[in-house]
């Protein structure tokens, strides 16, 4: 019904078509609320991370300054405003230094799954047959283990279960990579089938174009919309998975990096001793982060979903221009938690 | 006669992510009982809205001022819909006004046999038995003109045919006699023939029911058939309000006129073919034909288990350069199927089909590609048929960057300027993407697009038949002017008679499958031999009230003999 065209302003202000900025203009109420804490969260972690260096008073691995040694399960103090770990690091510098190991380890993981993920999805549902059906059952089976168990498993066969910076962080992130590849894959994969049988894409192909050419021009370009979704979500499970290999043990030495699961099992002791800053930190660190990501997951989820969008209410002068029709109806089919 | 539904001053804006938008502004209207008005206008112009809000059906979004008092049958009571709420808004759905809507398919619930759903109904009114309900929902369907009521009132809705299940859509909108009916669009999904009877139903409904009806269409020779009265709406507002005979004879507002102008009708495109005719070179009937079909015949694989199904069976037609074929059928009777497999987009299964002296039984993409570049293809719904997210220009271009005759969608632009400005769409709109545009700019894109490469054959499937009837006498007239500039065949595939009479030199009418009459329109049209092609001719709604009314009886009598 309502089929209105749009009168395109000559000077379209390219800045507020920016994914977030888009979102955050479209919401109101709560939901904006959710995705402006989400948003705000999520950027003191990524600034954390950044400025780690400039932000932390000493090194992760840092044990004693000019004055001595820091000494073990110090309380909180001027020189030591969070205390210091049983191992006699600093709290403070651990938990922020940790912002960086948890921000490669998410930037990695879901680098490598999206691409993988993606590719798989997109072949295996634009060409459909035995690969399809052989893919589609293999991410079955991955969806099949619990995950925590699986990237155990590849942190054993990657690094033997202990390692440097690099090895550690390489092992959690592709032991997490291996678990989200089959979220990818689905949704693409999915998205594939039904724009394939989109007019544009047959149009394509009466016109004359290659396969390649259908499927990067056509169909991957529609098929992505659902991602950025996806990709919040992932990324905060991303880190409880990495907490969860650090705190059993499969983690990353606190010599190579900082790293909060790690030190959450280190501090498992103290707490039943009334020592709470060495626990409580890094633990928060966690909360908050993930907090953080899927705040801004869930309202992108839901905000891309006209049906669950809150708008508000029809009132005032209405605008000079017409409408633009509905916009893109993007189904929550896509959404994976 | 009393007044069932009185609409005042009503006002409707809706909250968009664009700001607030007026889809009905100050609209009055009443309906008579026992009457059918039918409110006619381009899609946008606010008549769904309108009719829905008698029933309170608007979404969450819109706001109503203004008032709908809305009379029971009996004239015992009347209230205002607008402020209603909750049960007292239930209680007056069903029992004063019901809908029927245009998707028979999709307004039944799969998972219920069709009784269940009528007798649904029924319960949420009245204290009725589980016997009683039953025996009145055996009755409704019977007076609907379904078969065997006892034994069908079980069946579920896939086991009905698309007319059968606007019959019991209109049977579960009867149930409870109410005094208002709003049909919207009730026959827009169904075939021609069957569109005759669902209207014949739907007469039966005002006469033998007592029921008023607000019938909701933008299909001028439905509401000839049909309606008492007619009201024009433009941009949210009534622009003329009629009874039916003034309204075709002496429209009186602008845009009125403009409308029925832009229907078209029957006969007059033999003027027009034999004008094209007469403009042939000799020698032109021996040229060699751009597509031949011999005995084609194509084959959907069953699933398992399942029979195959013959789509086209033993079809044999031609078309020679320069030539225009009208292929004309109804849904399922193979016309898109033999367009796809034209452009290589379905598998043949049998016989011949050759395309501009390339085999498609048989053929392999690779062999087939240059081929491609001859043939140009305009889908039906413009709204799909363009990547959402590529510029006008960008997807207009993508033909000749895949035939590599250019580098890039920006060293086509010159080109596809030209293509532009040859459907008559001004340059800049290359910039815009498909959504900014409207269905016609949009399927006037479309056919730049096809006609990029300068094809020799443009097959066009349902071009116009998602667009309103205003735009799609524009586009119909510059098919015509392309074609008579660039000279390209065209296999032209509708459902529509009177759009293929328009612009065909051949017509050729598909009935499940098998061609049953082929000729030019003035033989087709004129004097059909098969049986099919005379019943589709008299269910054909012409929009003129007393010609309509004279073929309504023609087409009974018909009915009968057959």
């Amino acid at each position: 019904m309502a089929t209105a065209t749009t009168v395109a302003t000559p000077t379209r202000k390219t800045w507020r078509r920016l994914p977030i900025v888009k979102q955050v203009r479209q919401s109101v109420g709560l939901q904006r609320g959710m995705l402006l804490a989400g948003l705000v969260l999520t950027g003191v972690f990524v600034l954390t991370a950044v400025f780690a260096p400039l932000l932390a008073p000493y090194e992760y691995d840092q044990l004693r300054d000019a004055a001595g040694p820091f000494g073990a399960q110090a309380h909180p103090s001027g020189n030591h405003l969070l205390g210091t770990t049983v191992g006699g690091y600093d709290v403070l510098s651990r938990v922020i230094w940790g912002t960086r190991t948890a921000l490669a380890v998410i930037v990695i993981a879901v680098l490598l799954s999206i691409v993988a993920g993606v590719l798989l999805g997109l072949v295996s549902g634009y060409f459909g047959g035995w690969l399809d059906r052989v893919l589609v059952v293999v991410c079955d089976a991955v969806y099949a283990f619990p995950s925590l168990l699986l990237a155990i498993i590849v942190a054993i066969v990657i690094s033997g279960g202990q390692s440097s910076l690099i090895g550690g962080v390489m092992a959690a992130a592709i032991s997490i990579t291996v678990v989200f590849i089959p979220q990818y894959f689905r949704v693409v994969r999915a998205e594939t089938v039904r724009i394939k049988s989109e007019a544009f894409v047959e149009s394509a192909r009466v016109i004359g174009a290659s396969n390649w050419r259908i499927m990067v021009r056509h169909v991957l370009r529609n098929a992505t919309r659902t991602l950025p979704l996806i990709l919040t979500l992932n990324a905060s499970e991303a880190i409880l998975t990495l907490a969860g290999l650090g705190f059993l043990g499969f983690g990353i030495q606190p010599t190579a990096a900082a790293e909060w699961g790690f030190d959450l099992k280190q501090s498992l002791a103290d707490v039943s001793s009334g020592i709470w800053w060495t626990s409580i930190p890094p633990g928060v660190a966690i909360v908050l982060t993930v907090l953080g990501l899927t705040l801004v997951g869930e309202s992108l989820n839901d905000l891309a979903d006209p049906r669950l969008r809150s708008r508000r209410a029809a009132d005032g002068p209405p605008p000079a221009g017409t409408v633009e029709p509905g916009g893109a109806v993007v189904n929550s089919a896509g959404y994976v938690a | 006669m009393s007044t069932v539904v009185d609409i005042s001053d009503l006002q409707i804006s809706f909250a968009t992510d664009a700001g607030t938008v007026d889809a009905v502004s100050g609209v009055s209207l009443q309906v008579q009982a026992g009457e059918v008005l039918a409110i006619v206008g381009e899609s946008g112009s606010g008549k769904t809205v309108t009719a829905r809000s008698i029933l309170g059906l608007l979404p969450e979004t819109a706001r109503v001022r203004g008032a709908v008092v809305l009379t029971s049958k009996d004239g015992r009571d009347s209230q205002d819909v607008v402020p209603l709420r909750g049960s007292a808004l239930r209680e007056v759905r069903g029992e004063d006004a019901a809908m029927v809507f245009q998707e028979p398919s999709t307004s039944l619930n799969p998972v219920y046999p069709v009784g269940w759903q009528i007798i649904e109904g029924l319960r949420a009114h009245g204290k009725l038995s589980r016997k009683e309900a039953r025996a009145k929902a055996v009755d409704v369907l019977r007076r609907v003109g379904i078969p065997d009521p006892e034994e069908r009132i079980d069946h579920y809705p896939h086991q009905f045919s698309g007319g059968q299940k606007q019959r019991i859509v209109i049977a579960q909108a009867l149930v409870l006699d109410p005094g208002v009916i709003i049909a919207d669009e009730p026959t827009t999904a169904l075939d021609v023939t069957v569109q005759a009877e669902i209207l014949e139903l739907l007469r039966r409904c005002r006469d033998d029911f007592g029921a008023a009806i607000v019938l909701i269409t933008h299909n001028m020779g439905v509401v000839a058939d049909l309606a008492d009265r007619v009201a024009v709406m433009y941009q949210g507002e009534i622009v003329e309000q009629a009874d039916v005979r003034t309204l075709f004879s002496a429209p009186q507002d602008p845009y009125t006129q403009q409308l029925l102008a832009a229907v078209p009708r029957l006969g007059q495109g033999v003027e027009h073919t034999r004008e094209r005719a007469a403009r042939r070179t000799p020698g032109w009937a021996e040229a060699a034909p751009v597509v031949e079909a011999r005995d084609l015949r194509i084959v959907y694989p069953g699933r398992l288990r399942k029979p195959d199904f013959t789509a086209v069976d033993g079809v044999s037609f031609s078309i020679r350069p320069g030539e225009v074929l009208g292929l004309v059928g109804e849904s399922g009777s193979g016309k898109s199927t033999i367009g796809r497999a034209i452009a290589g987009l379905t598998k043949v299964s049998g016989g011949s089909l050759q395309v501009l002296g390339t085999e498609m039984n048989g053929f392999k993409e690779r062999a087939f590609r240059p081929v491609r570049e001859r043939i140009g293809f305009v889908f039906q719904d413009p709204a799909s048929s363009f990547n959402p997210l590529l510029t006008i220009a960008d997807a207009v271009a993508e033909p000749l960057v895949v035939h590599k005759r250019a580098k890039d969608p920006r060293a086509a632009r010159a080109r596809v300027d030209e293509l532009l400005e040859a459907v008559q769409l001004p340059r800049h709109f290359g910039d815009r993407y498909p959504h900014e545009l409207s269905g016609g700019q949009r399927q006037r894109a479309s056919l730049a697009r096809g006609l990029a490469l300068q094809p020799e054959l443009l097959i066009a499937d349902e071009p116009t038949s998602a667009l309103d009837v205003s735009v799609q006498a524009r586009v119909l007239e510059l098919f015509d002017e392309l074609q008579k500039e660039l000279g390209f065949a065209a296999l032209f595939i509708s459902h529509d008679l009177a759009v293929v009479d328009l612009l065909a030199d051949k017509i050729a009418v598909l009935y499940r499958g098998e061609l049953v009459e082929e000729g030019t329109g003035a033989e087709v049209l004129g004097a059909p031999e098969h049986p099919y092609t005379q019943r589709l001719l008299a269910s054909l709604p012409v929009p003129d009230p007393d010609e309509q009314a004279r073929r309504r009886t023609e087409w009974n009598a018909l009915r009968t003999t057959d």
